[in-house]
């Protein structure tokens, strides 16, 4: 009886001995030297994981910075100091970038738009009505305005106004890309804010077709492309389209003829007046680093 | 019909599926009429799934019943055929019934032309070659007119190292209302027997099978008549009055007793499914010259005055089609297009019948109710409903929270969308319309992935 207990023991702190031998002697030999930057790196990202630096998260980010290949402005969601303070810790420069903000490419909300028919069903998204003839509205390009940018964002940076259309609150917008891939429309552009010139329309019919559709569609009627510089502007399958590598060129003149204020110029803040909102607005706070 | 006639014993079946009420009694005796032509025809360039076909007119051309206005974009993309002699008057975007704006022809009727087919001037189709058969149906234009639109060529090429043994016709309709295919086989029993002759001679197998429900027990003896009199492996094959039994799927599973794995199509297991529309087509074009410039659909609902099954042309304006039909008797209609079950709502009558459009459904406003949604009960319904066996209610509740990538786990992609489990859900869970979506936010997914 005892002697069964005494085999059983120590069979069993044998074969715990013998794996402690193999791990420990693996744990040696197997051992991948990283660089202990990139923990500290990845400490001072935001954890945001939101994919606005086209890395799969904060971490393969930090990877990245260490080698070398990308700048620590990527990252759109830290603030200035976070970027700063990255950095200075790998003695870079943080390669200054402009603020990239996501555009909504259409402004026919529920007062502009017309709609063909009511959605009755139970699916009550953007994408749910898309699949069912393209949505209630008459212009099958039109923002159907239903929110699912708005459940998209991680960042809380859009919200629906009155007239039924996302506002993508500037200051909070980190470019993440999400609310370009969760509009069934595709409405969504990441736009340079030196870009102040925009096309808010993406039908492509012309004139009174485009017009008994939405009041604010543009119509193709080549005003603005008379009132830009040469080149700038051009309109392509009945859609007035910005050659943006002519940004410089670009100036609030061509939206003054507008007759269906189409197309706008956007300083900052895209659909600013009037919004109401219950989100507290002005500065907003952005993710900071961990205390190093 | 005789009293013995009506109990046709049909006890092959696939597992699961629902009964939905049939309804086909609104225009199942209504013969095929003629549509009258109207003014004005509009054909969009993307009738079938694949590459639109590619305008060979321009405008102020004047064209010929019967004759090419557009030429097949690639492979997958079938050619184009004007339904009237008549004037082009503009190429531009159009509504669609998808909803979409999409480019067509529009083509008004010459007032004066008799509006009689030009001679064909094809070969006999009893020497042509095989690959000269499948060029052939592409530039006729013929579709599968089931409701998917899929080019018809396409499925008649058997890739190499894949065999037809058997070859089915499609004339279950198991979508409640419609009775374009039910009268078809009555009416046009010798065009389709006709079409199976020209398509059998390049395929061969073993056997053809006709496949119909048995609720349609004229057509049976009908066919079973005429199925005597021909040399041809026929079999006419009443099958057992469930939904979804026409999905092609299910319907190679009632008669052979096999299935289609996943991700795999008919041929694979020897087996070329065609719609009995489509083998008509087929007669038409190889016997009279007739392309693809019209079709049988089904108007039909308790919306409409006179529920009817009509032979349209191609492109003519769905809102003439129901006036021609007596109205809509309903102010605040709801307009289906196909059936019931897999129709897609219309917003909008301005639209063209195309290719696919198999019925226009009116119902009134009273029998469309709207129902709210309540948590899944987990009772299991539609585990039982699921034609594939896919798992519905776990796929729901993924939808719900947006876990697309787990839905393809789930294989939401084999869903064919027939509803079946939106139909039982006893809580009104909005199931195959999330799948819907699902499934189109997976496809933008893959394409994004393949750009990258």
């Amino acid at each position: 009886m005892f002697n069964e207990i005494i085999i059983s023991v120590s069979i069993l702190v044998g074969l715990g001995l013998f794996f402690a031998t193999v791990i420990a002697v693996a744990y040696k030999k197997l051992r991948v030297e990283e660089d202990p930057r990139i923990d500290k790196v990845e400490g001072m990202l935001p954890h945001a994981n939101c994919g606005a630096c086209g890395q799969p998260g904060c971490r393969a980010f930090a990877e990245l910075l260490v080698a070398g290949t990308e700048s620590p402005s990527r990252c759109t969601v830290s603030s200035a100091e976070g970027l700063q303070q990255i950095a200075t810790f790998l003695g870079v420069d943080t390669g200054a970038q402009e603020k990239i903000v996501a555009r909504l490419l259409c402004a026919g909300g529920k007062r502009e738009a017309q709609n063909l028919a009511d959605y009755k069903g139970n699916l009550r998204t953007c994408r749910g009505e898309s699949v069912v003839t393209g949505g209630p509205k008459a212009c099958s390009w039109g923002c159907l305005g239903l929110g699912d940018c708005e459940v998209a964002c991680d960042f809380d940076a859009i919200y629906m106004n009155d007239d039924g259309l996302p506002v993508v609150i500037a200051d909070r917008c980190v470019a993440c890309n999400d609310c370009v891939e969760a509009c069934p429309k595709g409405l969504f552009e990441l736009m340079p804010v030196s870009q102040k010139l925009i096309v808010q329309c993406k039908s492509l019919l012309e004139g009174d077709l485009a017009l008994n559709k939405c009041s604010v569609a543009c119509t193709a009627c080549g005003r603005c492309v008379a009132d830009s510089a040469p080149g700038l502007i051009a309109i392509e399958n009945n859609l007035a389209v910005i050659n943006y590598e002519l940004n410089h060129l670009s100036s609030i003149d061509a939206t003054r003829r507008c007759p269906t204020d189409a197309i706008v110029w956007v300083e900052y803040q895209q659909f600013e007046a009037p919004y109401k909102t219950t989100l507290p607005l002005g500065r907003v706070e952005r993710f900071e680093p961990d205390e190093q | 019909m005789t009293d013995q006639d009506q109990h046709i014993s049909a006890k092959l079946t696939f597992r699961h599926g629902v009964h939905p009420e049939e309804y086909k009694e609104l225009s199942a005796s209504a013969p095929i009429e003629r549509m009258p032509f109207v003014d004005l025809y509009t054909l969009p360039l993307n009738q079938h799934i694949g590459a639109p076909s590619k305008p060979i007119v321009r405008v102020g051309q004047y064209v010929r019943r019967g004759e090419m206005i557009a030429e097949p974009g690639g492979f997958v993309s079938v050619g184009l055929h004007s339904p009237v002699d008549g004037t082009v008057t503009a190429i531009d975007l159009f509504d669609h019934p998808n909803g979409q704006m999409s480019p067509a022809i529009q083509i008004k009727i010459d007032p004066f032309s008799t509006q009689q087919l030009p001679k064909p001037n094809l070969p006999p189709v009893e020497e042509m070659t095989y690959p000269e058969f499948i060029n052939q149906v592409q530039r006729a234009g013929i579709v599968g007119m089931g409701g998917a639109a899929f080019p018809a060529h396409v499925k008649f090429s058997i890739p190499e190292g894949k065999s037809c043994r058997y070859m089915m016709l499609n004339g279950c309709e198991c979508e409640p209302f419609l009775t374009c295919d039910h009268r078809v086989m009555l009416e046009y029993s010798d065009a389709l027997l006709d079409g199976t002759r020209i398509l059998y001679q390049f395929t061969r197998g073993e056997k053809v099978y006709i496949a119909i429900e048995a609720n349609k027990p004229d057509a049976i003896q009908k066919l079973k008549a005429a199925v005597g009199q021909t040399d041809l492996p026929l079999e006419v094959v009443p099958l057992q009055v469930k939904y979804p039994q026409g999905a092609e799927k299910m319907m190679i599973t009632a008669i052979l007793g096999e299935e289609v794995p996943t991700q795999k199509l008919p041929l694979d297991v020897g087996t070329m499914v065609s719609n009995v529309g489509t083998i008509a087509a087929l007669s038409d074009y190889f016997r009279l010259g007739k392309p693809l410039i019209e079709r049988v659909i089904t108007v039909t609902g308790t919306a409409v005055r006179r529920p009817a099954n009509l032979l349209v042309p191609i492109g003519t304006p769905m809102r003439q089609v129901v006036e021609y039909c007596g109205g809509i008797t309903d102010p605040n209609p709801r307009i289906l297009l196909g059936g019931p079950m897999m129709g897609m709502v219309q917003k909008n009558l301005d639209v063209p019948v195309i290719k696919g459009t198999s019925g226009i459904l009116i119902l009134t406003e009273q029998e469309v109710r709207d129902l709210d949604t309540y948590s899944c009960i987990r009772c299991g319904r539609c585990l039982d409903a699921c034609p594939l066996f896919l798992n519905p209610a776990r796929m729901g509740l993924l939808a719900k929270n947006g876990l697309w990538d787990e839905m393809e786990e789930y294989n939401v992609m084999d869903c064919f969308e027939c509803a079946s489990c939106s139909y039982v859900c006893p809580s009104n869970i909005p199931l195959v319309q999330s799948f819907r979506v699902a499934k189109s936010i997976i496809r933008e997914k893959k394409a994004r992935n393949k750009n990258v």
